[in-house]
């Protein structure tokens, strides 16, 4: 079979099934169990350090 | 030590620019070669001056915002400049008297028009995305920007590669790819900038502080990083001569023509999109005082879009010699993708839910919030669009120039705005902004200019199509294609006045934002901190 041929046929079956496959798995973990706490924490980053970066851990504290 | 290669390299890269302004073919490069050569001496020098100077270390416990706020002078200046440049080109279709005799062959449309479309999607877009994104990257990671003063090396890097762009155009050194007219040695110089911009951001991500990667930061990695791919395939060509812009593409035929929408699809997808998209996630959460509405829609809407986006640009080839599988693949995606695109806008607005009061008290959340329903409308009506019935009739026609700037202008351009409004009062240390009622002035000059911007090019795009495809009962044509153009007259004013009304608009936020830097209050170190400890 020419490349052409082999590749489209790939495309449209196999690769097309892994990359479903994989959406849906990525979208079904999203939604585990115990994501929810984890997601409210992330989704409150952007309140957390706005003027300063965190300090180093176990650098001497500033102030 | 360092600053003796660096005096090397500059010495080189002089003398070789030297070399290649005598040796030039073509005007355009050898304008960029004098270009290089002033600005590679002009570092030479300052390199020079700071020579064995003692260095100060950078402050790891602060964030690194002077790159930021020159990022923002940048959007704001070239989005001025890329305005101005589109309301005139504007007026030019409408009076062509306007492409003078004397500046023929540099000011007239065909050379203006990629300097327009190239100064607002990549000076003033791309200097937003850089900003916001190292902006956005440190606060969510808790960190300082990795790569010290490579960040600088990307600002100015990068309004490098847009003044070699636009002075391009107007000199004609152009491939002729849209969205990426320029050529080969300035498409080099972009990817070594892209890939120190890539570093930065990666580099930052990985020294975070904070356990989780942000979602607006897979926003923007994925932007840079999809980026960097379509500009170096895209950008494949063989250049004539060292001394010379001409370059071949290495693709020819239908498959060159795959590669570019390929390219010119996701530069809307990744760039306009994706990256912009970050923003979206961080500022609205932040200007609205609460955490984006749901985080697990947001991981979906980011995969979602990830995996559809990439296979949309076939839809920009209808009935043309690319094969029927691909042009329908390119419809299916692109109809499929509305579904995440309206996802993200829902995520967007309903972040605001409990807080829709702020609507009329704060004139920038209304900038981000018209943003997204202007996001929501372009992302369907290109998919529509893109459905091959639909295109028949749109296709070539203005009303493609009509979606692009809904777009554009409505989502890209208010988004950035809000971003720039929420951005300048903190990186000045300012209270506020100057004014909040010349925001609102801005909010109605756009808003007002972008629906007469659009309704117009509805109304002149449907018409042209209908005119172009109208057979009599002989099945001749009826219309010339002259006819559609005069018929298109008071389209295209209305068309330049909504423009007029953006420029105006936009001058207004730069006059605000001046203010806000020099006038408004500052913030008060002192009493904030006073405030901050508990009374005793």
């Amino acid at each position: 079979m020419e490349t052409y041929s082999f590749l489209r046929e790939l495309a449209d079956s196999w690769a097309l099934l892994v990359m479903f496959a994989v959406f849906i798995g990525i979208a079904l973990w999203a939604f585990r169990p115990g994501s929810r706490a984890v997601h409210e924490d992330t989704a409150n980053i952007p309140f957390r350090h706005d003027d300063k970066p965190a300090p180093d851990l176990g650098a001497p504290a500033e102030h | 030590m360092l600053n003796y290669i660096k005096l090397i390299v500059l010495g080189l890269v002089a003398i070789f620019a030297m070399i290649a302004a005598s040796y030039a073919r073509d005007v355009a490069y050898q304008v960029h070669a004098i270009i290089i050569l002033a600005v590679a001496a002009g570092m030479f020098i300052w390199t020079l001056r700071h020579t064995d100077e003692p260095v100060v270390a950078a402050p790891q416990n602060e964030y690194m915002d002077n790159v930021i706020r020159a990022g923002v002078i940048a959007t704001a200046f070239w989005g001025v400049v890329g305005f101005a440049a589109g309301t005139f080109i504007a007026f030019q279709l409408a009076f062509p008297a306007l492409n003078f005799d004397w500046a023929q062959g540099y000011a007239n449309f065909g050379r203006l028009r990629p300097l327009h479309t190239s100064a607002v999607i990549f000076a003033f877009g791309g200097n937003a995305l850089i900003a916001t994104s190292f902006y956005v990257v440190q606060r969510t990671s808790a960190a300082r920007l990795w790569g010290g003063n490579t960040a600088w090396f990307v600002f100015w890097g990068y309004q490098l590669f847009i003044v070699l762009a636009a002075t391009g155009y107007l000199l004609g050194g152009t491939q002729s790819k849209e969205y990426a007219e320029p050529e080969w040695y300035v498409d080099l110089w972009l990817t070594v900038v892209w890939l120190a911009y890539l570093a930065i951001f990666v580099g930052t991500i990985v020294k975070r502080k904070e356990p989780h990667i942000y979602v607006a930061n897979w926003f923007f990695l994925s932007f840079i990083l999809t980026v960097a791919m379509l500009h170096v395939f895209n950008n494949l060509s063989i250049p004539v001569s060292i001394w010379g812009s001409k370059s071949v593409q290495v693709f020819s035929g239908v498959q060159d023509a795959m590669t570019q929408w390929w390219y010119g699809h996701n530069a809307v997808g990744f760039f306009l999109t994706a990256g912009f998209l970050g923003m979206m996630y961080y500022f609205v959460p932040k200007q609205a005082e609460r955490p984006v509405f749901s985080y697990k829609l947001s991981i979906i809407h980011f995969w979602a879009l990830i995996f559809l986006y990439i296979w949309a640009g076939p839809h920009h080839l209808h009935y043309t010699a690319l094969p029927d599988w691909a042009s329908t693949l390119g419809m299916v995606f692109s109809i499929i993708l509305w579904m995440p695109s309206w996802g993200g806008m829902i995520n967007g607005l309903m972040t605001l839910s409990g807080a829709w009061d702020k609507l009329r008290t704060d004139p920038v959340i209304r900038m981000m919030v018209i943003s997204i329903g202007f996001y929501g409308m372009s992302t369907f009506e290109g998919p529509m669009m893109s459905i091959r019935a639909v295109n028949s009739l749109s296709h070539y026609t203005d009303w493609t120039i009509g979606h692009v700037h809904s777009g554009a202008l409505g989502w890209n351009g208010m988004i950035t705005f809000g971003a720039l409004y929420y951005l300048v009062p903190k990186l000045w240390n300012r209270e506020r902004l100057y004014s909040n009622q010349l925001v609102s002035w801005h909010f109605w000059l756009a808003t007002i200019g972008i629906v007469l911007y659009a309704a117009s090019m509805w109304v002149t795009g449907i018409m042209e199509g209908l005119m172009w495809r109208e057979v009599d009962a002989n099945g001749f044509l009826v219309w010339s294609f002259a006819d559609t153009v005069g018929a298109k007259f008071p389209m295209y004013v209305v068309r330049a006045l909504g423009g007029v009304m953006f420029v105006a608009g936009a001058l207004i936020m730069v006059y605000n934002l001046w203010m806000t830097a020099k006038a408004a209050p500052a913030v008060d170190a002192e009493a904030a901190n006073a405030h901050a400890t508990p009374a005793e």
